[in-house]
């Protein structure tokens, strides 16, 4: 029998305005314990899972928050089909060294996405959940589980197993890999699907630990309330991590669809004061300050300006850095965690990234001769296995589109002088250290 | 490019034949170590990229040009090579 969801919304709290996902949070700092999240949020609905929750996400419109942005209904609708026990994945790896985001729910805030997870175990009759998360998040999380097992808030068992620290180790065929006891790389999956074969063969939801968090809503208000912030295509809120901004990278919420300009509280003066902004993260792409103050918060929005709001990085670049030093940085960053698979991006990646150096650091060494960088772009975009090096490509022919005044004044006068600056876009040796 | 499908009771409709190989070359990157077996035995469709790594165009492969792609695939030393249906 199908549970309508408006009877259950009756007996909950009142559903938050905004900010949603961070509505719990008295502060900052805080962290919303069991006791605390169920005052919040009222009970888990479970025992909607199975028979509305699919309808309310399909009217949600919710889409992927782990940088994809595929619609979630139909993607839980594809593994529902077939009616076969499936794997669900809550993925909290957080590989873009930029983003902050996933961690600040799985500390702050994470019963909301155990909630969405156990839902999604219900819903799609898993037979096997596991939450994915980085190795210092990985005790703090057993106690989270242990909580909610003693609550007898879950029905299923929930495993917590360490994502390495590497860029790569979220990619979802990584994901698959690293749970079939392989190393955490990605796969080629050719014409297959993870949503048809997945770990040990079976359907695999990996799905962002936003995501899920949102689900956790939804399952609770239905999918119009859902709707009620955002705009058509792009409903709801995201949570976006904004460097350069303010003194330190903070973690904020924010209605899809809503000016940039309003968000970041940007002036038109404040063009001067940077040289662009990253959007997307590692993969993602460089757009103008101008391009950044007319920009909506949303994937198609970003992708018009050749770029993306994957997993909700946002970078401003202050002019006391050198567009090109940071951008050469990143490449290298990237050309270092390749997972060392497919030829052309092993070549291409090295070549990219030795060229944006001699960009930066020592644009004598060109000679007159500056080397075919776009083409190299061109070359390797959608011939690796994975999108590693289609996001690199991106990342680079945007530095060249909106750092060419940059590009032209170090091949005519050499380095400028902010290369000497301290990085801003982190690059983490993925040892433990810097981050 | 118009493809029809003849099936069933439509198919009295189709006068000429318009068999298309509706296959794609794939490469699998991961186990492709640039050997460049393909693209000797099949210029039509792989060209060597300067590392000795093939790129593959994506353009379907006429009738006539099949025994060429079934013969690069057989022949690829890492299995890397494969025909797929209904890709794009």
């Amino acid at each position: 029998m199908r549970a309508p969801l408006a009877a259950s919304t009756a007996t909950l709290p009142q559903a938050p305005g905004f900010p949603r996902l961070l509505s719990a949070l008295p502060s900052p700092d805080s962290v919303v314990d069991l006791e605390a999240h169920l005052t919040h949020w009222g009970d888990l609905p479970l025992h909607s899972a199975r028979s509305g929750l699919l309808d309310e996400l399909d009217a949600s419109g919710l889409r992927g928050h782990g940088g994809a942005w595929f619609p979630v209904g139909t993607k839980w609708r594809d593994l529902a089909r077939g009616g076969r026990r499936t794997v669900v994945v809550a993925n909290g790896s957080e590989g873009e060294p930029a983003s902050r985001k996933d961690e600040l729910l799985l500390t702050h805030t994470p019963h909301l996405v155990l909630d969405g997870l156990s839902l999604a175990a219900a819903t799609l009759n898993a037979s096997r959940v596991v939450l994915y998360v980085p190795a210092r998040q990985v005790n703090g999380l057993h106690r989270v589980v242990h909580d909610r097992r003693r609550g007898g808030i879950d029905r299923v068992e929930i495993e917590v197993i360490e994502a390495p620290d590497a860029y790569l180790s979220g990619q979802e065929s990584a994901v698959v890999h690293a749970l079939n006891d392989g190393p955490a790389v990605p796969t080629f999956i050719g014409l297959r699907s993870i949503r048809d074969h997945g770990v040990r063969g079976r359907p695999t939801l990996v799905q962002n630990v936003e995501t899920l968090a949102h689900v956790a809503m939804i399952s609770r208000y239905g999918g119009l309330w859902f709707r009620s912030l955002g705009t058509q295509d792009s409903p709801g809120t995201m949570l976006l991590t904004v460097t350069g901004r303010w003194s330190e990278p903070l973690v904020v919420e924010a209605p899809l669809g809503a000016a940039f300009r309003d968000l970041l509280t940007l002036t038109p003066q404040d063009a001067d004061r940077y040289w662009g902004a990253l959007l997307g993260g590692y993969g993602g792409g460089w757009v103008s300050i101008p391009d950044l103050l007319d920009c909506r918060l949303s994937e198609e929005s970003a992708r018009q300006l050749n770029s993306s709001l994957g997993a909700g990085v946002v970078v401003l670049l202050p002019r006391t850095h050198c567009p090109l030093a940071e951008s050469a940085r990143v490449v290298r960053y990237m050309q270092r965690q390749g997972a060392g698979q497919c030829g052309p991006c092993i070549h291409g990646l090295a070549d990219l990234a030795a060229h944006l150096e001699g960009l930066a650091f020592n644009p004598a060494s060109f000679r007159r001769h500056v080397p075919p960088i776009l083409e190299l772009c061109n070359l390797i975009d959608g011939r690796g296995a994975c999108r590693h090096p289609d996001g690199v490509a991106r990342f680079v022919r945007s530095a060249l589109v909106v750092f060419r005044d940059e590009v032209e004044k170090h091949l005519r006068h050499g380095p400028c002088a902010a290369i000497k600056t301290s990085a801003l876009l982190p690059c983490p040796t993925h040892d433990g250290r810097d981050r | 490019m118009e493809t029809r499908r003849v099936s069933g009771q439509d198919a009295h409709v189709v006068k000429a034949p318009v068999a298309r190989w509706r296959v794609n070359l794939v490469v699998d990157p991961i186990l492709c170590d640039g050997r460049g077996v393909c693209a000797e035995l099949f210029p039509e469709r792989v060209v060597m990229d300067h590392w000795g790594y093939p790129i593959v165009d994506q353009e379907e492969i006429p009738t006539g040009l099949a025994e060429h792609a079934r013969r690069a695939v057989a022949a690829c030393p890492r299995l890397a090579l494969h025909l797929v249906e209904g890709r794009r």
